[in-house]
């Protein structure tokens, strides 16, 4: 099914950018035939990004709102289909894939959403949520369907009782163990969490990040792990990306993204996180806010909001080099 | 300012606020006692329905059916305001308490300008002119740090992003220079980067005013940096409270102990969180005693009735029958 090596990465994205296009409609088609001077509105929500994740990796991917971090996630779990790169998966380009091998590829990446409710069919028994993916595929049979999905259930730590509940029936953490089971029912080895618990509570979350942690073990899988909570983040991840309005200013091993932030943009974000060893402190705030991606700012992203601007800041995009081994940011303070 | 002979913006003495529901009585808050003295910020923690907002709304007389406050006082500077007639309420809210929400797009109202909004709250309080009040709206938003606030005033609020927006709504509860603001959850829905500033706003102003400020969230960490005091609560009670330093440091509860073993930042990476057992129980069908017993790992036969309140250190308050007294036994 694959062509890799050990040292193919199991995921590889070579210059991914996804754009958005409000197309014109027909009164602005017409403007625009009579001479005015009206375009269609472009969205970079993700421009150009490179990356490549090792199998067993755990990446987080860091952001604010805005940034295109959810975007960059359903390319990867093949929601959206990149406008431009490539999406490599265990060394083959998925678009190129055709038939079974393209399905396997799919079923291989499967992805966890923020809100465990409005992703779960409210009329579906669990049976049906969990079930429905593998009995298409004919990974089970329909004799078997009911111990396979009690079987996942017992994984994500759920009673197998439950298989013929509703979702409305649960509560916000066991919701999200059952998108979590549903994921795992078509036996993937690529989990794209998308903020997957952010909508939990504390004590919540803690279950659920541990399960995830345990499911890595157990079934040695790969995350894509989406959030703009960065305690979540270092806790759990072995590299860091960070983003900026579709661009990737940042990226490098939990450890030393947190503890030398390379580029403005992260030290400024790092700063501001609320942490319990930081007591009665004086907050210092960023400038700004995030610019509307319909009309970045010209060269850096970054460079109305940061500290350090130059004027070839406002007019060269920064490349995203190596500072050091692993390590690679986007910012021309590093060429001095 | 010194603040050991200082009488209380706010005291609340052993408050209930009880839901009458068709299924039965809801307890979502449960006899709670706190108060907040001139130019702190008191943290009100809680999990999702430990009763934290009904607390934010059972002083500002804001419950509704089938809710009623059936027990207890809310002193506003002395001044007992638990049953007010809605027109004392009235002249109470806006004015001398404010309250901020969670979703500042609920707060203001999506057809009507910003301007009309703020001198409409100005002078609903205060005899001034529409250009007086304007003025004040102007300088309201230039406070909070909004760029060219004399235009932004003329706009509408789905004009705004969302953190300009919780700035707005947060410069409206401003206007009048309230003595209390109620806070519920105001960052929660916004990014770090405006999280930062706009808790920046705030402790310069509790400072420079001498405000005080009743800052609800589930949030612990921003907590540890805002607040002077922290009361944790746990379904419909305050079940700890004390100095931020102290209680972070040193909690006495086996559920706080918990809740802060559960933040990510604080383990060390990799390893399994510390993490609390079971759900949080619905407040219909609460267990005789305790009600944290069920997920707790010292519980034993003496939970089953509820616990008194002790006071292990001076300024230090739990609810708990095993408290984390020794430091060798706390679990984090």
């Amino acid at each position: 099914m694959s062509v890799a090596g050990p040292d193919v990465p199991i995921l590889e994205l070579r210059n991914v950018s996804k754009r958005f296009v409000k197309k014109l409609d027909i009164a602005g088609r017409i403007a625009r035939k009579l001479g005015a001077g009206i375009r269609e509105e472009v969205v970079h929500a993700v421009d150009g990004v490179d990356l490549a994740i090792k199998d067993g990796e755990v990446v987080g991917l860091v952001g604010e709102s805005g940034c295109g971090k959810s975007t960059l996630g359903r390319v990867v779990a093949g929601v959206h289909e990149a406008s431009a790169g490539s999406v490599f998966y265990r060394g083959s380009d998925v678009a190129t894939l055709t038939g079974p091998a393209r399905r396997d590829a799919a079923l291989k990446i499967q992805m966890i959403f923020q809100d465990p409710m409005s992703s779960l069919n409210p009329r579906l028994r669990v049976r049906d949520i969990v079930g429905e993916a593998p009995r298409f595929h004919g990974i089970v049979d329909a004799g078997g369907l009911d111990a396979y999905v009690q079987n996942i259930l017992l994984k994500v730590g759920l009673d197998p009782e439950f298989v013929r509940r509703y979702p409305h029936q649960f509560s916000g953490g066991q919701r999200q163990r059952i998108g979590i089971a549903r994921a795992l029912a078509v036996k993937p080895d690529f989990l794209v969490c998308d903020e997957a618990v952010a909508a939990l509570d504390v004590s919540i979350q803690a279950q659920v990040l541990n399960l995830f942690m345990a499911l890595r073990e157990d079934l040695s899988l790969t995350y894509l792990f989406i959030s703009h909570d960065l305690g979540v983040v270092e806790h759990l991840s072995d590299r860091v990306v960070i983003m900026y309005l579709g661009r990737v200013v940042e990226m490098a091993p939990t450890d030393e993204v947190f503890s030398t932030p390379n580029h403005p943009y992260t030290q400024a974000l790092l700063n501001e996180v609320p942490r319990l060893e930081n007591r009665r402190r004086q907050f210092v705030p960023v400038k700004g806010e995030i610019p509307s991606p319909l009309n970045p700012p010209s060269g850096c992203h970054f460079n109305p909001r940061c500290p350090h601007a130059t004027p070839r800041c406002r007019e060269e995009r920064p490349a995203l080099r190596e500072i050091a081994p692993g390590r690679l940011s986007a910012c021309h303070l590093n060429d001095q | 300012m010194s603040q050991s002979q200082t009488a209380p913006t706010l005291e609340v003495r052993d408050l209930k606020t009880h839901f009458f529901t068709r299924v039965g009585v809801v307890k979502a808050v449960d006899g709670i006692s706190f108060s907040v003295l001139p130019g702190k910020i008191l943290g009100l923690v809680g999990e999702s329905g430990s009763g934290k907002t009904v607390t934010g709304f059972s002083i500002l007389g804001l419950v509704d059916e089938p809710g009623r406050i059936t027990g207890g006082e809310i002193l506003y500077k002395g001044e007992n305001i638990t049953h007010a007639p809605e027109t004392r309420l009235q002249q109470l809210r806006g004015a001398n308490i404010a309250m901020i929400f969670q979703d500042p797009m609920m707060t203001l109202n999506p057809v009507l300008r910003i301007d009309t909004q703020m001198i409409e709250a100005v002078q609903a309080h205060q005899k001034v002119g529409r250009a007086e009040a304007l003025e004040m709206a102007r300088e309201g938003l230039e406070r909070l740090g909004i760029p060219s606030a004399a235009e932004r005033l003329k706009a509408y609020p789905h004009q705004f992003s969302g953190g300009m927006r919780q700035r707005v709504a947060i410069a409206i509860a401003l206007l009048n220079k309230p003595d209390l603001i109620i806070a519920d959850e105001p960052t929660t829905a916004l990014d770090v980067t405006i999280q930062g500033q706009i808790l920046f706003e705030v402790q310069k102003l509790c400072a420079e005013t001498g405000t005080a400020l009743i800052w609800i969230t589930h949030d612990l960490s921003v907590i540890a940096g805002l607040a002077d005091e922290i009361c944790v609560m746990y379904a419909g009670r305050i079940v700890e409270h004390g100095k931020v330093d102290e209680v972070l440091d040193r909690p006495f509860h086996p559920y706080t102990s918990g809740l802060i073993g559960s933040v990510p930042s604080r383990n060390r990476r990799g390893q399994p969180l510390n993490q609390i057992p079971g759900m949080t129980p619905s407040l219909l069908n609460l267990p005789a005693g305790c009600p944290f017993q069920a997920r707790c790992f010292r519980a034993d036969a003496a939970c089953k009735t509820y616990p008194a309140q002790s006071s292990p250190l001076a300024g230090r308050h739990v609810c708990c029958h095993h408290p984390l007294v020794e430091a060798a036994e706390i679990a984090t």
